[in-house]
């Protein structure tokens, strides 16, 4: 694989990173992270979609007239996510549930409207599709991540099975509410940002 | 009477587009350093969210559910939402120039605001609702108090948030933190304010 597609790949997992570096792709991040189920799929839907639209994109590039471009690009996305989004409930229901609405939600996500733009207009498919999935896993670890600490301090399990040993909770030990609210998502990607920037210091602002 | 106001007022607090459902964040992280950008945009949005979310209310209800065609309902929203978003910036860019340059690239973004295309993906939702549920969308002129409620809940949010990094510019925050990551934990206090309202029952 030539060295400018390794980098397409590695970069938007943790230097470049889609959330902590292009804070794109924040909203679905937030809202599907207080489990980790859901986080997981969300993580994989995401990172197909943007694959596969960048290949689209990238083939239809030279024939796109520019004024439509933006339409176009919508068009193709809203697609990919109506076919996505009938395989979940067909086969995952219960998880296409709990995601509600921002399965659909993820033709507004900033990442792959970003990335169409910024990428796959200028760029071959392969290349697109590797920027594709490097976006889609920096965009799922992020939520794994937070998943993984809001579901196992908030409900004491993971994927559904108890971590937390049923006999802590008799000694007075309390899962903390806080976890699964809203604030604490974004307290929590707050301090990530923190340990990411503390470690890349060009990334600091002034 | 009583549940297009216990709607609309329930659709600005409760459940805040911002802070309850973290619809719109990308837009609204990047607008709100000062108060007159983020309240430019504030406006552009409950307009856009008021015109969009009715006309898909009655998509939805008049085209797609009797033919059977639920299933285009992503493709035709979008549509709806990117040629009303165009209509909006000519007419900003007719009528008020200087919001126009002010606003720059946000405005045709407002098109891909999860916030837009979150209300009418909600409204989607709440047309099956309970009638007793004061969530329930069961008439146009319940879309159209959603619509308007989530717009100035939106709005109101970020016109907030500009004011408190305005203020933020004079704190000693720790350098890593400093921009996006303090404001991210700002707006999670904020979120938490926000969750009092939870208790209300209008």
């Amino acid at each position: 694989m030539a060295n400018k597609n390794i980098k397409a790949l590695k970069e938007p997992i943790w230097v470049n990173s889609s959330i902590l570096v292009q804070i794109l792709g924040i909203c679905s991040a937030l809202a599907v992270t207080s489990q980790l189920k859901p986080a997981i799929v969300m993580g994989l839907s995401v990172t197909i979609i943007v694959a596969i639209s960048n290949v689209i994109i990238s083939l239809l590039r030279d024939t796109i007239p520019n004024r439509i471009r933006i339409i176009i690009q919508l068009v193709v996305v809203a697609a990919l996510v109506t076919i996505v989004s009938e395989i979940l409930k067909a086969f995952a229901y219960d998880v296409s549930v709990q995601l509600s609405v921002y399965v659909g939600l993820i033709i507004t996500n900033c990442i792959l409207m970003g990335r169409l733009e910024a990428f796959a207009m200028q760029n071959g498919p392969w290349p697109s599709f590797l920027d594709g999935i490097g976006n889609g896993i920096g965009y799922a670890a992020i939520l794994v991540v937070v998943a993984f600490v809001r579901e196992l301090f908030g409900s004491g399990t993971l994927f559904g099975y108890q971590i937390v040993p049923l006999n802590w909770y008799e000694h007075g030990y309390l899962n903390n509410g806080l976890m699964i609210m809203p604030p604490m998502a974004l307290i929590l990607v707050g301090c990530i940002i923190w340990v990411h920037r503390a470690k890349n210091k060009d990334l600091q602002e002034n | 009477m009583e549940h297009f106001f216990s709607l609309f007022v329930r659709s600005i607090f409760v459940d805040n587009m911002v802070f309850a459902f973290f619809l719109g964040m990308c837009s609204y992280l990047a607008v709100s350093k000062t108060v007159k950008t983020a309240f430019g945009l504030g406006i552009a949005v409950i307009f856009v969210q008021l015109i969009t979310l009715p006309i898909n209310y009655l998509l939805q209800t008049k085209v797609l559910d009797p033919m059977g065609l639920g299933f285009l309902s992503f493709i035709l929203f979008i549509a709806v939402i990117a040629g009303i978003t165009q209509l909006v910036e000519m007419v900003v860019e007719k009528f008020s120039p200087a919001l126009y340059n002010s606003l720059g690239i946000f405005l045709p973004l407002i098109a891909v605001n999860c916030a837009i295309m979150g209300g009418s993906l909600f409204m989607q939702q709440r047309i099956g609702m309970e009638p007793d549920n004061t969530q329930a969308i069961t008439s146009f002129a319940d879309s159209i108090s959603f619509a308007l409620g989530s717009g100035i809940g939106w709005a109101l949010a970020i016109v907030c948030l500009a004011a408190i990094r305005e203020k933020m510019e004079y704190s000693d925050v720790p350098k890593p933190l400093k921009g996006v990551g303090i404001a991210f934990i700002t707006v999670g206090l904020m979120s938490m304010a926000f969750m009092c309202f939870s208790g209300l029952a209008i």
